[in-house]
């Protein structure tokens, strides 16, 4: 069964000053996640996965388009979806003058939970994300990772059969970032479904399946090794004084396409083979040559022609 | 409806918690009131009318507290809503009524609770409350504090920024109270400020105030406007206040 279904999905920003025109973040975005997996939505800032996000959070609705979760139409009604979704929001949602119990407490009344069962319910998700030694505690006293342990935590309080989660470990370090994904592996091992924004490469790579948007459109959608094997052979990437005159001598020599973004790149068969040709047309002119396997960066750059975030710079 | 009460009263809590951790903003809400009337009043002594300045200036000095405390504790929802708990509110299986009722019960009931401790300084003052004046000023009192912590949702919900808030404060909150008989009466002022001030709800609660505390027997205000109507109008303007705050967050 699909968690969730997104047919067609189209939001446009009001314009804010007069001057501009309203922003279409989303241009006709279809996509399902199936139940179980962990689903990533992979994209550059302004790349329109914030946007889907809090449309599948149902914080707000869509221009057009559909959404089901778990066969409810999100556009007729939310209450019977949000009671199925947990959002873990990437801006902190804790209240730090609380302990680490009294937020849970509240986040479960919010859900209609109270009593022994919500209490229950508490000790359980401290223990699903280890914090119940910490329970009493100020959040305000705990360490950046803790609180979003503790963010998990809420997010799961109610039981929820979908987790969605905007950016989980943006501004943490890779120690903590893989204890929070260890945490999100042993939810999808007891049956929740997980849907996650992320701008990181590696942390897409640890999802099921991922759909890859720019400038709010889907370019990719699958798993991550398919997605690469799809490119096929290697990718070269070299580093010169002189990029953008060294990439039109390789096209012209060596008739291939091979500048983006200021950058020399190029997809081969048989790399390895290529390198002494590349370094011995032109000697002087290359400071380093880097071979390697397709990237989700790689299959980011042939759906769009430019590398990952370099819009944002330019923009 | 258990649900609804459940989490109403979770979001009210929560802000009453959150508040009395924070001693500074509970002194930053009762001192400065306090402080006004006793310079403000001492200061003026008997150079404004017949009566006491300070004791005129007491039932300003409730609505006043009531202001910042309503405000103080509203001003979060401008942070929370898009960095904080209140995000987490708004993709629950609740209404916005719900949202509504928690946080202005949460910044009404802050607001009588710091304006309850003043009331005992009246006898300080040379103010009576004799207990047949309790109900009105109950009345009067929770009026305020729902009006006032509603006026400042509506605000909050609307604005982008704390900074935009401040601006509102100073351009409309305070000049509001100001034209409300708080610092003087209408009967003195300018035709313009007369008419201002009858067209402010504010004024009714301080004239129900007024009409309520006795000085030597006599009540501090001698209005032939009726007490009911002070009641009746301060509870119109919560009503007001609470409709709109509701109208206001299901749209947005």
């Amino acid at each position: 069964m699909n968690a969730v279904v997104v047919q067609n999905l189209i939001h446009t920003y009001p314009a804010k000053r007069r001057s501009e025109s309203p922003h279409q973040a989303l241009q006709g975005v279809s996509f399902q996640i199936q139940e179980g997996e962990i689903f990533g939505l992979l994209g550059p800032n302004g790349g329109g996965k914030s946007t889907l996000f809090h449309i599948l959070s149902t914080y707000f609705q869509p221009t057009q388009g559909q959404v089901h979760v778990f066969g409810d139409d999100v556009l007729q009604g939310t209450e019977p979806v949000r009671r199925k979704i947990g959002v873990v929001f990437q801006a902190p949602g804790l209240d730090s003058k609380l302990t680490v119990y009294e937020n849970l407490k509240h986040q479960g009344h919010l859900y209609g939970l109270y009593g022994e069962i919500l209490k229950k319910r508490i000790l359980d998700v401290l223990g699903q994300v280890g914090l119940v030694d910490r329970s009493a505690e100020f959040v305000e006293t705990l360490s950046g990772g803790m609180k979003r342990r503790v963010e998990l935590a809420k997010g799961l309080l109610h039981q929820p059969k979908l987790l969605i989660l905007d950016e989980p470990t943006t501004g943490l370090d890779p120690v903590v970032r893989r204890d929070i994904w260890m945490h999100l592996k042993e939810l999808q091992r007891g049956g929740t479904t997980i849907a996650l924004t992320t701008h990181l490469m590696d942390e897409a790579e640890l999802c099921d399946r991922i759909a890859i948007l720019n400038r709010g459109r889907l370019v990719a959608l699958g798993r991550p090794k398919d997605l690469k094997a799809e490119i096929g052979g290697d990718v070269i990437w070299v580093e010169a004084e002189d990029p953008e005159k060294l990439g039109a001598d390789v096209e012209r020599l060596l008739s291939m396409k091979s500048t983006v973004d200021g950058t020399l790149r190029m997809e081969m068969e048989r790399g390895s083979e290529f390198i002494p040709r590349l370094a011995s047309a032109f000697p002087g002119r290359i400071k380093s040559i880097t071979l390697r396997n397709p990237s989700l960066e790689d299959v980011f750059i042939q759906k769009t022609g430019h590398r990952f975030g370099t819009e944002d710079l330019v923009l | 409806m258990r649900h609804f009460w459940l989490a109403s009263w979770t979001l009210c809590e929560r802000e009453l918690v959150r508040f009395m951790r924070q001693r500074s903003r509970v002194i930053g809400a009762f001192a400065p009131p306090v402080i006004f009337w006793f310079l403000i009043g001492s200061g003026l002594g008997h150079s404004f009318r017949d009566a006491n300045y300070l004791q005129y200036f007491f039932p300003g000095t409730i609505v006043l507290i009531i202001l910042f405390t309503a405000i103080f504790s509203t001003i979060s929802i401008i942070e929370d809503r898009h960095a904080g708990f209140l995000q987490s509110a708004l993709v629950a299986p609740l209404s916005r009524v719900t949202i509504v009722t928690g946080k202005i019960s949460g910044a009404g009931l802050l607001a009588l609770v710091h304006a309850l401790p003043f009331l005992f300084l009246a006898p300080l003052a040379g103010i009576h409350v004799p207990v047949t004046s309790w109900l009105s000023v109950a009345c009067l009192l929770v009026a305020m504090s729902i009006g006032l912590g509603g006026l400042g949702f509506l605000l909050a919900w609307r604005l982008d920024s704390t900074q935009g808030f401040h601006a509102i404060m100073n351009l409309f909150l305070i000049p509001m109270w100001l034209l409300s008989g708080a610092l003087f009466p209408a009967s003195g002022a300018a035709r313009w400020v007369r008419i201002v001030m009858w067209c402010n709800p504010l004024t009714y609660a301080i004239l129900g105030f007024q009409k309520s505390f006795f000085v030597a027997g006599v009540p501090l205000s001698l209005s032939p406007i009726s007490i009911g109507i002070c009641l009746a109008v301060s509870v119109a303007f919560a009503a007001a206040m609470v409709g709109a705050s509701i109208f206001s967050a299901q749209r947005t």
